[in-house]
């Protein structure tokens, strides 16, 4: 059924569709839309058999998320940015216990500099938490992988995070092709785990490792990801059967298959860098995308056998390892070992700094020019660092740098890029 | 509920008095079958088994057995337990062994009360009403660590009773100071040494108290010297409904230098000092005390134990002591654990 929708609305609904027993809500922009459409769906017994718990903090959401788990219940809550952080050691937890919980991460910057606007750097901080990461590109995707994420999540017992762009997804309107009861009732089973906590037959879960056993208990945890790797495609490919559009799966290449150069990009900004591409394809240049599904597990040979036949690969990330560089870059050249093809790095984005048709058309015509730094930084004030840096070089005190900043700048998130 | 019991001569009324024989435990054997403790009976459950890996003496594995085995009883064996890490879940479930025979599961220090939370959440979805859920931890996990699940699970009147096994310190780190130690307790850092040796005197955190205060259905202290005053606590908390919190003091051998032998000894004399006041409390009002039998100076209490030797060595510190005193007496004052009458009236 076709409907215009707020991304967090349709995310609520579709999240309903899958029949959680237990949903845990904590409010952090930007995914707070979608716990208080899922209230509504409670309150109105649009969604039945469902305890919503609205507790004190991520830490305790993803907490209630283990025992209502381990209890044999599908739980469902959603979170971004610090509130990622603030669940960080229950997310190891809960990966390593094998219970399949299924969250929204409506990416957001980490601060400090407090921000709450769109990029990666939340989700990319919990990369080898043991969860599942699938990155949204668009609201018809995050509703699609929500339905994908419980079954990926209950086939392999492992957690599942669905990443969809804080604001540029969770609160545009867009049109949305909303699945119905009975589809979702068909194409996900009530969830049956193997074991749950229950008095008839006592189990102990959670119990202390040592040297003995420890690797091996993480080595499988590295195994399942791996088999993840068959199944999400397995998914995918029914989900397209039973919904009638492809969603979801581990990568997909735009224009890629004899493109010299190639754009490596998660989430929303795929449709800014296809635009790009459009463009400089009627200009003759020889240039695609690929668009990375699943960033855990991540997809070696497929990255591989993408961009296997290009001459350079762009990457363009939303977060910024401090100290060293890329993220997604770093899994795209480990996908590319031995292989000779140009590479660069391009941070963009970062905490909601719009990237724009016209910035990366300059960008991508300095890429196949080869004339891009290694690591390059997309619509940098180099200005305001660089007198900052002299500040400091001119014997300036140390302190805050937003604060040094924005004393030059005289504005505070007013700034318009 | 021992006050009309028969003995085995058949003498009518004749009252038990369970400190005749110096211990609670021994006196339960004049008792009737029925009314002795669960922990007396040969169907108890034995929800924590032997071959665990406790200390010789550990007040905090007599506390979990007694709890646990009166709760499994009250559920009918309807329980499911969420362990906070600590001592009680380290040396009960080192892999592949487990002590456990209900059950239980471990995820972090300070998320117990929540994946409680989670697991009756998950039961009142399906509907499965019969199984009744306990959390537990030390007093690390409850006071500190866990302490914004705990009054999250209060404040939203989770169906769960949560137990705290208080010790007075992080005793599986190697006896570190807590929210919980007391005053001038020497711990690995409140050494003695300084002008104001041990643990500075502040206001400490009350748990019960502050679990009194979210107004919670029932609230209720004890100490693992008295199993039927336990046992009955756990019974009624697991016959209501809603967050439910039970403070069982616990004495740890190890952390405080006090004899193994000496653990029900020094359970039962923190409650005779005043130091430990032993009530409970229903909808954040407190309904009744467990009143003090024979009024004891705290020195009494303090001087078996070697986190307090420094009040009593070579150079004295009469003045702490007093202070000491000074809050058991405060307790005394405030709950009315003193006088009122006899000592008949002293129930269980």
């Amino acid at each position: 059924m076709l409907r215009q929708a707020e991304g967090s609305a349709a995310v609520a609904e579709t999240v309903a569709l899958c029949r959680p027993e237990v949903v845990c809500a904590y409010p952090i922009s930007p995914q707070t839309h979608i716990v208080e459409g899922l209230s509504d769906l409670v309150r109105a017994g649009t969604l039945e058999h469902c305890e919503y718990m609205m507790v004190e903090s991520e830490f305790a959401a993803m907490s209630v998320c283990i025992g209502a788990s381990a209890a044999g219940a599908r739980p469902y809550t959603a979170t971004a940015s610090q509130g990622l952080l603030y669940m960080a050691e229950a997310l190891y937890n809960a990966s390593g216990l094998g219970l399949p919980i299924v969250m929204t991460v409506a990416n957001r910057a980490i601060g400090a500099p407090i921000n709450i606007w769109n990029d990666h750097s939340d989700a990319m901080s919990q990369r080898d938490s043991g969860w599942l990461q699938l990155y949204a590109e668009t609201n018809q995707e995050a509703v699609d992988l929500h339905v994908q994420a419980f079954r990926i999540a209950e086939q392999l017992s492992l957690p599942v995070m669905v990443c969809m762009d804080g604001f540029i997804l969770t609160h545009a309107y867009e049109r949305v092709d909303m699945p119905t009861r009975s589809q979702v009732d068909s194409f996900l089973p009530p969830f049956e785990p193997r074991q749950v906590l229950d008095p008839a037959d006592p189990m102990t879960i959670g119990a202390m490792v040592g040297p003995e056993a420890f690797a091996e208990v993480k080595y499988l945890a590295h195994a399942k990801q791996m088999q993840a790797l068959d199944v999400i495609p397995a998914v995918a490919e029914e989900f397209e059967s039973a919904f009638g559009r492809p969603s979801g799966g581990l990568v997909r290449g735009y224009r890629a298959d004899d493109a010299e150069t190639i754009v490596v990009a998660l989430g929303s900004v795929l449709g800014t860098i296809e635009d790009s591409v459009d463009a400089m394809r009627e200009e003759g240049v020889s240039i695609g995308a690929l668009a990375i599904k699943s960033f855990r597990p991540f997809p070696l040979e497929e990255v591989r056998a993408a961009l296997a036949g290009a001459k350079r690969v762009v990457v363009l990330e939303k977060a910024l390892a401090v100290g060293v560089g890329g993220i997604v870059a770093a899994n795209v050249r480990m996908a590319l070992s031995g292989l000779q093809v140009h590479g660069y790095t391009v941070i963009a984005g970062l905490g909601g700094r719009a990237i724009t048709g016209p910035s990366l058309q300059r960008l991508f015509a300095d890429a196949v020019a080869d004339r891009l730094e290694p690591l390059s930084f997309l619509d940098m004030d180099w200005g305001r660092v660089e007198a900052e840096l002299q500040r400091m070089a001119d014997g300036g005190r140390s302190g805050p740098h937003a604060e040094n900043i924005l004393r030059e700048v005289g504005i505070v998130a007013g700034g318009s890029h | 509920m021992a006050e009309h019991a028969e003995t085995e001569t058949g003498e009518r009324d004749q009252r038990v008095r369970f400190y005749q024989v110096g211990s609670h435990v021994v006196g339960n054997r004049l008792l009737d079958p029925e009314q002795r403790t669960v922990q007396a009976r040969m169907d108890r459950s034995n929800t924590l088994t032997s071959g665990h890996r406790a200390c010789r003496g550990c007040g905090e594995a007599l506390g979990a057995r007694y709890v646990l085995d009166a709760a499994m009883r009250a559920s009918e064996g309807k329980l499911v337990a969420a362990n906070a890490t600590g001592c009680l879940e380290v040396f009960s479930t080192p892999f592949p062994e487990s002590s456990w025979q209900l059950p239980w599961i471990h995820s972090l220090f300070g998320n117990a009360p929540a994946v409680a939370s989670g697991v009756a959440a998950a039961l009142r979805a399906k509907g499965r009403e019969d199984v009744r859920v306990v959390g537990q931890g030390g007093d690390g996990g409850t006071v500190d660590i866990g302490f914004g699940c705990l009054s999250g699970m209060f404040e939203r009147n989770d169906d769960v009773l949560y137990v705290c096994y208080d010790n007075e310190a992080y005793m599986n780190t190697g006896v570190q100071r807590s929210g919980a130690t007391p005053p001038a307790a020497r711990t690995a850092n409140t050494k003695p040494i300084g002008e104001h040796p041990g643990n500075a005197f502040g206001q400490g955190k009350d748990m019960p108290r502050i679990a009194m205060a979210h107004g919670i259905p029932y609230v209720a202290t004890a100490t693992v010297s008295e199993p039927h005053d336990l046992e009955r606590k756990v019974e009624t908390a697991i016959g209501l409904r809603g967050a439910r919190y039970i403070h069982v003091f616990v004495p740890c051998p190890l952390g405080w230098g006090a004899e193994p032998r000496d653990t029900i000894k020094l359970a039962r004399l923190v409650k005779e000092t005043g130091l430990f006041p032993v009530f409970e409390a229903i909808d954040g009002e407190v309904t009744g005390v467990s009143k003090i039998r024979r009024r004891t100076p705290v020195e009494e209490y303090l001087r078996p134990q070697r986190r307090y030797a420094h009040l009593f060595g070579e150079h004295p510190r009469p003045d702490i002591v007093e202070r000491l005193q000074a809050i058991a007496d405060r307790n005394i004052r405030e709950y009315g654990l003193f006088g009122d009458g006899s000592e008949e009236e002293v129930g269980w």
